[in-house]
């Protein structure tokens, strides 16, 4: 039998026979005026920007009055060490600290610490977004699973993450498990909040469609929920991915024998500013990276997700 | 939509008890049989024992009041500044292309990894956590600022300039008052994180004095976990005192927009 897409459900890869397609296209035409239609979705669609397309010399521009500021902190800075306003232990001399960049980053010591804490980080977004998008979609989709965990989870998710460690240090000592478990609970609320919230923002319509059809559980999770919900959820990675990254940066300050945290610790412990200022920049460059690279993902597939008028 | 949950929040639904209750049974029931460490399980009955003696020499209530105080003022000061620094980058041009991509730059530097330097230039005492409390206001509070700023009507700043509107009369008729949902809600973000700062700046900055944060570290330190749970929980309860209040404050001031969304 000739297959054709549900019109207007682009990306559920949803394919249905030419009367169930009448049949779909019959109980949407009832609720709304006009039919879905292919064009009509990419009328939606926010205007194509292509690269490339805007001049570069206004960014240039603005790029060399944005460095303006910096530049004079930098000379300001230089300055100071100069006249020596404030002891080399606090204010060293910015073209040391430049030293310090080049020599960490060529040994390779940067990258290694850095290295160690992404690790960190992927392992608790893995285990925290997979139990998150669990719990989310329990209590999105199950009426009666919210029933039973939602009171407990909005009470337990209003609680601040960092007041857990040192109930964590106990619990996994100062090792590994405690950052794994601490950022993994980091994690979690915002996945599961995302979850939640794109599920319960599904369009009904969609919902019933696939109730007409008689889904069973797994197509209507498959089909329906997980592709309507995936910009919410996107946006729960990104937000999840922050707040790995600050739950990370503070359990390797509170207790930890490597990483850029304890980097950072370790040195200002030795009052080699220095090195902390390179940290706090490699730190500051891998949250840009984490973010930029998320906002991409979450703008890329919410262009993607269905809608439902 | 909305009046179902009005109607949800009413009608109390006795299923959301069952999992504090098997938890706390759980808990209890392990502790009875010794199946753990009570050193490091604590049973629920010392726990509530242990935060009834802290409160009663009276050391919680001042701890609390020490950590709520490094909290106000932090936020007070972050949240001033942060409204400051949102208008100058919102309302001029000038100072958004000078300023705008540093402080854009430097929002992506995690917030505890300023600790290490704070406390290298403020110690570890009260003015290094009233700075770092600031600091972690500042940031969402200028955003929201900003966000408000940048999503004013042209149509009404264009009446203001028709009406010859005076700098001044522009921001407390004009800015502020049309960037106030933004700017309330950037508030509220920046009471969360101060008190997350507040909290996590007297567990790694622990020194002596009081608060309820260096208490629970100390309580880390000599193994005391009923004392820890305890602090856990007042730490918790504060926020989402914070935060309730946040919300219910939130919605009456923006009342006046009508629309509840």
């Amino acid at each position: 039998m000739h297959r054709i897409p549900i019109f207007g459900m682009r990306g559920i890869g949803l394919k249905l026979s030419r009367t169930e397609y009448e049949v779909a296209v019959m109980s949407t035409l009832q609720s709304i005026e006009k039919p879905l239609s292919l064009e009509s979705v990419e009328a939606r669609l926010p205007p194509l920007h292509l690269p490339g397309q805007e001049n570069i010399l206004p960014a240039l521009r603005r790029l060399a009055i944005g460095m303006v500021f910096p530049l004079l902190l930098l000379a300001l800075w230089k300055v100071a060490t100069v006249h020596v306003w404030l002891p080399p232990q606090l204010l060293p001399d910015p073209a040391f600290v430049w030293e310090s960049l080049k020599e960490m980053a060529a040994s390779g010591e940067l990258l290694g610490q850095a290295l160690v804490s992404l690790k960190r980080v992927l392992w608790s977004m893995l285990l925290g977004g997979g139990s998150g998008l669990a719990l989310g979609f329990a209590m999105g989709l199950s009426p009666r699973a919210k029933a039973y965990l939602y009171p407990s989870f909005s009470l337990l998710s209003q609680f601040p993450v960092i007041g857990w460690s040192p109930l964590m240090i106990i619990f996994f000592g100062i090792d590994e498990a405690l950052k794994i478990a601490t950022i993994t609970v980091a994690v979690i609320v915002p996945f599961a909040v995302a979850t939640y919230k794109g599920i319960q923002n599904v369009p009904v319509k969609l919902m019933e469609v696939g109730r007409i059809y008689g889904f069973s559980f797994r197509q209507t999770l498959w089909h329906i929920a997980l592709p309507a919900a995936l910009p919410a959820i996107l946006g729960g990675v990104r937000q999840g991915g922050m707040q790995a990254w600050l739950a990370l940066v503070f359990v390797e300050l509170l207790a930890s024998s490597e990483g850029l945290g304890y980097l950072l610790v370790y040195s200002r412990n030795l009052m080699q500013l220095d090195v902390v200022m390179v940290c706090m920049a490699a730190i500051g460059l891998i949250g840009l990276l984490f973010d930029l690279a998320l906002t991409r993902l979450e703008q890329h597939f919410s262009r993607l997700s269905p809608k439902g008028y | 939509m909305a009046f179902k949950e009005k109607i949800s929040a009413l009608t109390f639904d006795p299923r959301g008890l069952v999992l504090p209750a098997l938890f706390l049974v759980a808990w209890q029931f392990v502790t009875d049989v010794q199946w753990v460490d009570t050193r490091i399980i604590v049973p629920p009955v010392d726990v509530v024992a242990a935060g009834w003696k802290w409160f009663l020499s009276g050391e919680l209530v001042s701890g609390l009041q020490a950590s709520l105080w490094r909290d106000g003022s932090g936020f007070l000061l972050g949240a001033l500044l942060g409204i400051a620094l949102g208008v100058l980058l919102g309302v001029s041009r000038f100072a958004d292309a000078v300023f705008g991509p540093t402080f854009h730059s430097l929002k992506h530097i995690s917030l505890f990894a300023w600790i290490p330097l704070i406390s290298a230039f403020f110690g570890r005492d009260d003015l290094a956590k009233v700075v770092f409390v600031a600091l972690s206001t500042l940031y969402p509070v200028a955003l929201g600022t900003l966000e408000g700023i940048r999503n004013i009507a042209k149509s009404q700043s264009e009446v203001a300039r028709v009406y010859g509107f005076t700098p001044r009369q522009a921001l407390f008729r004009l800015v502020l008052p049309a960037a106030s949902p933004q700017i309330i809600a950037g508030l509220h973000l920046g009471l969360i994180y101060a008190w997350l700062a507040t909290v996590g700046g007297e567990f790694i900055l622990a020194s002596v004095g009081e608060g309820i944060g260096l208490a629970v570290i100390r309580g880390r330190a000599s193994f005391h976990v009923d004392l820890i749970l305890v602090g856990m929980l007042v730490i918790g309860l504060v926020g989402l005192v914070f935060n309730t209040a946040a919300n219910h404050i939130e919605a009456r001031l923006l009342h006046w927009r009508g629309n509840h969304s």
